[in-house]
């Protein structure tokens, strides 16, 4: 038997053999023994943020941008709770990631001991598992479990949660012990069976749409996925999240549907007789109305998760397995064919709905601002968002060419995920150009994280599209509130530049659409953060629109349709 | 979507570990559903224990709250066996008034439904029963002219019969695939 060391070196031990190189975090009492070991990792870089809501942003945007498990670390109790709507937001989604939180020593829990939080109880809902350790013998495994958790299946956050005293009790660690998880089954193949029934039904369809979900992105599989749209010329329409899992300049790309989604890719689901679904759970902003969403066709569903086949669309054939593997079983059994009648369609849809055209305008547009950031960037950059109609334009007006560059809170639309997400995207790419597309609501939830850029001298640049509004509730109370506006207006909003120069950080304020392009150059040869303030104008719908829970027949496709 | 509520029985073999019982009720408790019964027990299988509930919700909701508990780590196995094969059991302490005067009904009918008794004071008894739902009902209904002081009901364990013959082990009420609500006993509720 090896020589026994403390908890919380099994701790670091067990993170360094995950291949885990960078954590984001915040020491406290609970958690200072494990920080008590950290000088002894060189391997281990611990990034100090200023808020845990943002370690766990960080560690959700490394782990999108780099398919690696993200780290973060946080104390008991408050520190804890901060995690919570990070946790939150990689479940829902599917982002691996590993929290390791203190807790207070064993015989104090349960007591209301000074920060004590029962966080396994209260992340019950947000993790896709947690963990309690009760000693020091335990700790290795259950990481290694973790991790394994976290990074197969469908992927998820887990938590680890480890008594004070549990870090400094001595115990035992064998790196190389097998798991053994007897209720955890990682579906990798799909059945032959319903592989062949798959294919002859895109075999014989005549009007397949493929919608590509963010298991695409999650599984890798942009490359399969590429090679069966061009072998059977299948228009492929992307969800949210599936964004950059198929270059949008590719002639087959149909955009995205779904509430501001384009109009084409929604008509073009509507009018299909095969929808072939990679991977996405059909979201309620894709689905709308369930009872009348396209109703004209057969549907295959592959996905990991047996838990989400007809969870909300029913579907014709189910293939459970890694997206990756599916497609490679699928690929030598569909024919090739060329579907021109139904490609001119498509074509003509696009042309006749056109979705993305921008308002002529003196003043600055969101839609101009993100169109100028990817002509100028060449659609190369990692583009983070926050949530609102600032997500929506960049979603829109960015053309993504390459795999996994768009990290933006899908499922949980969390508000202030731009800010910290373009950490963990930047660490996790150095040398990449990083661009995070902030709402002025959002970048003021994290803002504080801009102390962590500037002491790592992360060169990220933020775009926020200030309109001294909560843009998207102005919306939303403007269509469907009676223009009966309460509490959308910024008032106070600070002089963002200042702030940025507060922060050591290079700061521009554009206030004349002349200035755009400029702005974006400059900011792109600056070589450290910059923080672009782009004054947009204060009031603009987002269009195209499908009211929740409605159809693609109730469309609008812009303002003069309402 | 039907909102038909039926009671669903649910059978899950899960770890044998701290936490595992959480989960599971907070699939339901998300759903606003009831777990209308619970019993909990180690399993033959050494670290795994079995778990029975019934709850109470459309069936097409059950069917994917199935599918999420699935997703537990810490479940094994999980089948909605509702429409399944199944043998399945309650055991129920039943304290009835039983004075001097009462005693012998009490005890006929104690005699007809094949139960034990396992306390006699002055004023009380109490029997016990197992079997189904229906049995365990038409007993409490028939003892109620004489004054219940108390039901204890466990909850249903069920298991996949091993023949495609159903047996009479129902004793003199037949086998029963539970699914009618023509009692619902108030107390049978303990909300988890
Ligand atoms: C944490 C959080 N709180 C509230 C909301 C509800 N919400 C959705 S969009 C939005 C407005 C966002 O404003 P801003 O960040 O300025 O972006 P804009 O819509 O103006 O582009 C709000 C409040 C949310 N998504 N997240
Ligand atoms: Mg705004």
């Amino acid at each position: 038997m090896k020589e026994k060391k403390l908890g919380s070196q099994i701790v670091c031990e067990a993170l360094i053999n995950e291949d885990v190189n960078v954590v984001f975090g915040i020491p406290g009492g609970a958690i200072l023994p494990l920080y008590g070991v950290l000088s002894q990792y060189e391997d281990l870089k611990h990034i100090l943020v200023r808020h845990e809501q943002g370690a766990a942003h960080a560690a959700d945007g490394y782990s999108r941008s780099t398919g690696k498990v993200g780290v973060a670390f946080a104390t008991s109790g408050p520190g804890a709770t901060n995690l919570i709507t990070g946790l939150a937001t990689a479940m829902m989604d599917s982002v691996p990631m590993v929290a390791i939180t203190g807790q207070v020593g064993r015989a104090a829990i349960g007591s209301d001991a000074f920060q004590e939080t029962d966080i396994t109880g209260a992340t019950l809902p947000v993790t896709k598992h947690n963990y309690l350790v009760m000693k020091a013998d335990d700790i290795g495994e259950i990481i290694h479990e973790a991790f394994y958790i976290a990074r197969t299946g469908r992927p998820g956050p887990v938590l680890i949660d480890i008594p004070r005293d549990v870090f400094t009790e001595l115990g035992n660690y064998d790196p190389k012990k097998q798991l053994f998880i007897p209720g955890y089954n990682v579906p990798k193949n799909a059945d032959d069976n319903e592989v062949e029934f798959a294919s002859k039904l895109i075999n014989k369809a005549n009007k397949p749409v493929i919608l590509a979900g963010h298991g695409v992105i999650i599984s890798k599989a942009w490359d399969e996925l590429r090679l069966i749209a061009e072998k059977a010329q299948i228009p492929v329409v992307t969800t949210l999240l599936g964004i950059s899992s198929f270059p949008e300049n590719h002639i087959l790309s149909t955009g995205w549907p779904g509430m501001h989604g384009m109009a084409y890719a929604s008509l073009a689901l509507d009018q299909a007789d095969l929808i072939i679904n990679f991977g996405s759970r059909f979201d309620d902003r894709i689905v709308g109305d369930v009872s009348r969403f396209a109703k004209r066709s057969k549907k295959i569903h592959v996905d990991i998760d047996p838990a989400e086949i007809n969870k909300s669309v029913q579907v014709d054939v189910s293939l459970i397995g890694n997206i990756k593997d599916v497609i490679t079983q699928l690929l030598p059994l569909v024919e090739k064919t060329t579907h021109t009648s139904w490609i001119n369609h498509i074509d003509k849809l696009k042309s006749d709905h056109p979705s993305l055209e921008i308002p002529k305008s003196d003043r600055i547009l969101g839609q101009y601002v993100v169109k100028k950031l990817s002509d100028t960037t060449k659609g190369n950059a990692i583009i983070c968002s926050g949530v609102g109609q600032h997500q929506m334009w960049a979603a829109q007006h960015y053309t993504f060419t390459n795999p996994n560059s768009w990290l933006s809170s899908g499922g949980l639309g969390t508000m202030g995920y731009e800010v910290p997400s373009a950490i963990g995207a930047q660490v996790g790419n150095p040398g990449k150009l990083v661009w995070s597309i902030c709402g002025d609501g959002g970048f003021q939830m994290t803002l504080m994280e801009l102390a962590t850029i500037a002491e790592n001298n992360l060169p990220i640049k933020y775009a926020i599209l200030n309109n001294n509004h909560l843009g998207m509730i102005t919306q939303w109370q403007g269509l469907f509130y009676n223009q009966d506006y309460q509490a959308e207006t910024y008032t106070g909003n600070p002089d963002f530049v200042k702030l940025a120069e507060a922060y050591g950080i290079k700061g521009i304020r554009v206030s004349k659409k002349d200035n755009v392009e400029n702005a974006i150059i400059e900011a792109n040869k600056h070589n450290g953060p910059v923080l672009v303030d782009f004054v947009i104008e204060k009031v603009d719908d987002v269009y195209p629109m499908i009211p929740a829970g409605q159809s693609v027949n109730e469309l609008i496709e812009g303002p003069n349709n309402v | 979507m039907s909102n038909n509520i039926e009671q669903r029985t649910i059978s899950a073999l899960v770890q044998d570990k701290p936490g595992v019982l959480a989960r599971i009720a907070g699939l339901f408790r998300r759903r606003g559903f009831n777990i209308a019964s619970l019993t909990v027990g180690r399993s033959e299988q050494k670290g795994l224990s079995r778990m029975t509930f019934v709850v109470e919700g459309p069936q097409e909701v059950v069917c994917k709250v199935s599918a999420q508990l699935d997703k537990l780590i810490d479940i094994v196995e999980v089948q909605d066996i509702t429409e399944s094969n199944i043998v399945w059991r309650e055991l129920a302490l039943i304290k009835v008034n039983a004075d001097s005067v009462s005693r012998s009904k009490v005890l006929e009918i104690a005699n007809i439904f094949r139960v034990n008794i396992v306390d006699i004071g002055v004023e009380s008894l109490t029997m016990e029963i197992s079997g189904g739902k229906q049995k365990i009902n038409s007993l409490i209904e028939l003892l109620k002219q004489f004054g219940i002081k108390e039901i204890l009901r466990t909850g249903r364990i069920a298991t996949l019969r091993g023949t495609l013959i159903e047996g009479e082990d129902d004793g003199i009420f037949q086998s029963e695939q539970d699914n009618d609500n023509n009692f619902i006993i108030p107390t049978e509720s303990g909300s988890v």
